[in-house]
């Protein structure tokens, strides 16, 4: 009884272990699972979807127009103060002195991700992007001014 | 210092494991006590990735602080949100509409595997097996495309809102989702073969470091840790929340309380949340995928607390509010901190092998140690 | 068949006309060197490339694939960048014996070529007790495992040192045991003498179960002396981050590294001559068209084809099981391998005396 249960143990390790080995040994032998992605070298064909947060961009239009009321919202919404809006006073048509935004300061260091700010505002100013390689070699150039020189805000947007 | 003498007093080594050590998966620092190969005594020093973030969410609103929740677990950062988001929907007595209670439902389940399989891979890794960690991670890249695409981001997604959630699901949510389900339940039986019934994997794991039902009870340990000792603590199943008392699944539960069942209770979860996601994905009710909030969340004075079972265990947020915009306190009961207190009483006397299995098979993350 | 006798006799004949006898040795001795150390290198290089491929395959990966075609020159790269790294020796080691270890690993894993047949004739050293030597040499491995880890004033290095210690010297017992069912069968400690002696079959199908036995035995064991997993006590990575080689870095760890390579080669070689014929072809009995036809494989071939796949099934091994622990490592050895051993040896005695082997 004894000797049984001693070879019938080994048997059973035996067989348990060759079907591990046979597992990989499929694995060896079919290339086609191979899963790998040859990531610098796939960029051409790499699509992101459309949800993907990769930063906080401005779109601007043709006439280098954007949506920014600079009301603060973002601001106010973004639990690390990645953003910083500096106003300015601006004369309109009409002759009248209205805030407007002078620069959209963006902290990409310190920005997480969260799609709050996208969510606060009001006029859709700001966007995701679904850019993701952001490494540079001075951390001064992830502060970023997200509104282009000389843009103005598109009419009709309050 | 004790570590600077490298020895007790009986003569006995001192070791420091971590913490830069490939088996801790993390900053953990353990000072053992080893006899020869037998560990005498296990004591974890913790505060090397301590972010204080109960203090930095007080200083946060209501909206925000969620999205700290995802650092802590960074594994099952969805049902940390989901607690997070379900304190706040509790302080302002806010019901959820019900596609977006499905969804959340759905998300955490798909957390929840992906954490599972990822730990499959990390504990073979430990007991020394390299490759079940790659396979491992085709899996889980899949439930992170599918988080991409309908959440926007792979690991720290703070995709919970108070309310909902803050996007309706991509249209090739279903498929994709379905198809993940077909290939996990294809591979399973393959994850059984490298490393569940593989005899080495068994004998390094069975009768080794028991925690007994009382013992599981008393440290407070939750999840699967508990449930391998036979403590009943599923809050799914104890505590529904969010419509899982309407899903027909089984509470994983062992009674051995040794490695190894604490491993078989996660493979069976995994297949548990596989049955779940199947019995939601064909039936996730039309209607909005967030209640109507106001933009600034006033939580009335009082104190509110909620719970969830993560991968890991019982997640609870106690939130105390003055009445404010942001919360007076916050506290986070983390799993992974009561269930490693539980390490040093269940590795005395075990091989130091033995102390890299048992840690693989509580599943610690070690952010949520220390938050 | 063809030989590499012709070639060697027609070197040693013209050494010995140009040169006195004595200079005539020392510029073979040289050769032999020169020629081993080149052997040691190209080993190294192949094996490590091999087994990160191996490994890559298996885990769904591609593995190296950016240095030369297919990343097949990644290694040459690893041991450039190795070499050119800094030898450290930390403070607080003992210096002497921290810088020797290393050496001693690798020249006990030289040693080892001497007797190994590496095709027809061609043999550095054919010694009347070959394979002796081989069992003999081999443990010596331990010694520099030992000094490393002790040398190294860490107790992780400590610790592995000790799992090594205790591992090898249980081993050797099992492997020593299996060749010895080799030797009993064949009847000679020769290594060239065992090769010839498989002309008509291979041990392993020339004697019956045991000599199975005796092979699955042997490849365990060969595992585990060559400290490689499932049996990487020493190095332990997820217990002991490195084991004895923690502290090394540099040429001091390649070589180390190296050695380990070199000895899982030669335990792959040892077990290929004992049980699969060495560089004998594929012959069955007096199936004579099919014999002749093997024959005109180079002998070179048959050796290093039946090496590489031994070494194949290690990497096999290390690629698909988790680690043992160090008393399951020895409960193993003690109760079950040696005894099955003990009673494999006694049965092919029984058959070597009643001559049922073919």
């Amino acid at each position: 009884m004894f000797l049984k249960d001693y070879f019938n143990d080994i048997a059973q390790a035996v067989g348990s272990l060759l079907s591990g080995m046979r597992r990989t040994g499929y694995y060896f032998t079919h290339h086609k699972e191979i899963i790998t992605e040859q990531y610098p070298d796939n960029r051409a064909t790499l699509v992101l979807p459309e949800r993907f947060r990769g930063e906080v961009v401005m779109p601007h239009n043709g006439q280098n127009e954007h949506r920014c009321t600079g009301c603060t919202a973002c601001e106010l919404a973004c639990p690390n103060g990645t953003i910083k809006i500096v106003t300015k006073f601006e004369l309109n048509a009409e002759g009248k002195r209205k805030k407007a935004v002078d620069a959209f300061v963006y902290h990409l260091e310190l920005c997480t991700m969260c799609n709050l700010c996208i969510q606060a505002c009001p006029t859709d100013a700001i966007k995701m992007a679904q850019s993701f390689e952001h490494s540079v070699y001075d951390r001064s150039q992830l502060t970023k001014i997200l509104n282009k020189p000389e843009s103005k805000l598109q009419e009709g947007v309050e | 210092m004790v570590e600077e003498i490298g020895t007790t007093d009986e003569g006995d080594l001192i070791i420091n494991i971590g913490p830069q050590h490939p088996a801790t998966h993390g900053v953990l620092h353990l000072v053992i006590t080893l006899n020869g190969e037998t560990v005498r005594k296990v004591e974890p020093h913790l505060g090397y990735i301590h972010r204080s973030i109960e203090k930095m969410c007080e200083s946060l609103s209501y909206r925000q602080f969620i999205y700290s929740t995802s650092r802590m677990d960074y594994l099952s950062s969805h049902i940390n949100n989901h607690c997070c988001a379900m304190t706040v929907e509790k302080g302002l007595q806010l019901e959820v509409p019900e596609r977006a209670a499905v969804i959340r439902i759905l998300m955490d389940e798909l957390t929840r595997i992906a954490s599972h399989v990822l730990w499959w891979g990390a504990m073979a890794m430990d007991i020394g097996a390299f490759t079940p960690f790659f396979h491992a991670f085709r899996e889980r890249e899949m439930i992170n495309d599918i988080m991409e695409e309908t959440c926007g981001a792979r690991l720290t997604m703070n995709y919970m809102v108070p309310g909902g959630v803050q996007f309706d699901l991509h249209p090739n949510f279903h498929r994709r989702v379905k198809a993940f389900v077909k290939q996990l339940r294809n591979k399973l039986p393959e994850y059984d073969e490298l490393v569940t019934h593989n005899a080495i994997f068994k004998s390094r794991t069975k009768g080794v470091g028991i925690l007994s039902k009382e013992d599981a009870i008393s440290y407070g340990c939750s999840g699967p840790t508990a449930r391998a000792s036979g403590v009943d603590c599923d809050i799914r199943k104890t505590y529904p929340y969010e419509g899982y008392e309407k899903l027909q699944f089984e509470q994983a539960m062992s009674t051995d309380g040794d490695t190894y069942s604490r491993y078989l209770v996660r493979m069976v979860e995994m297949r548990q949340s596989l049955s779940i996601i199947e019995q939601l994905i064909d039936n996730i009710p039309e209607g909005d995928f967030q209640a109507k909030t106001k933009a600034v969340l006033k939580l009335p004075k009082g104190e509110f607390y909620s719970r969830v079972e993560t991968a890991r265990g019982e997640f609870g947020v106690y939130i105390v509010s003055e009445g404010g915009t942001t919360p007076y306190r916050i506290k986070f009961r983390s799993p992974g901190f009561s269930n490693l207190s539980a390490l040093d009483h269940t590795v005395r006397g075990q091989k130091i092998g033995d102390l890299v299995a048992i840690m693989g098979s509580f599943d610690l993350v070690i952010p949520d140690i220390d938050r | 068949m063809w030989s590499f006798s012709k070639l060697t006799d027609l070197i040693h004949a013209w050494l010995y006309e140009t040169f006195s006898p004595a200079w005539a040795l020392a510029l073979e001795m040289v050769m032999v060197g020169v020629a081993a150390i080149g052997l040691f290198a190209m080993l190294g290089l192949v094996l490590v490339i091999m087994e990160r491929k191996v490994s890559a395959y298996m885990q769904i990966r591609l593995g190296p694939n950016r240095v030369g075609p297919k990343g097949m020159l990644q290694s040459l790269a690893d041991t450039l960048k190795l070499l050119v790294k800094e030898g450290m020796t930390p403070n607080g080691v003992d210096r002497v014996l921290f810088n020797l270890a290393p050496l001693v690993a690798m020249i006990a894993a030289m040693l080892l070529l001497a007797p190994i047949a590496f095709a027809k004739d061609f043999q550095i050293w054919d010694l009347n007790i070959g394979v002796l030597y081989i069992t003999a040499i081999s443990s010596l491995n331990v010694i520099a495992i030992l000094m490393a880890g002790w040398s190294s004033n860490n107790k992780y290095s400590l610790l592995g040192a000790m799992r090594s210690g205790a591992q090898i010297v249980s081993y050797e017992l099992s492997a020593g045991l299996s060749i010895l069912t080799i030797v009993v069968l064949s009847g000679s400690l020769q290594i060239s003498d065992i090769v010839t002696s498989q002309s008509n079959g291979w041990w392993i199908f020339k004697g019956h179960i045991p000599a199975i036995i005796a092979f699955v035995i042997f490849l365990i064991a060969a595992t585990a002396e060559t400290n490689r997993a499932p049996f990487d006590m020493a190095e332990a990575e997820s217990e002991l981050t490195g084991g004895f080689h923690t502290e090394y870095s540099g040429m001091k760890f390649a070589l180390f590294f190296l050695a380990e390579y070199i000895n899982v080669f030669v335990v792959c070689a040892v077990g290929a001559t004992l049980f699969l014929g060495g560089w004998m072809p594929l012959h069955i009995g007096s199936l004579d068209w099919f014999n002749h036809a093997m024959d005109y494989i180079p002998s070179s071939i048959w050796f290093f084809g039946k090496t590489f796949f031994l070494i194949f099934v290690m990497m096999w091994f290390r690629w698909t099981f988790p680690r043992l622990r160090i008393d399951q490592l020895l409960t193993l050895e003690w109760k079950y391998l040696l005894p099955i051993g003990m009673v494999n040896i006694l049965l092919v005695t029984v058959i070597a005396i009643l001559k049922w082997h073919f």
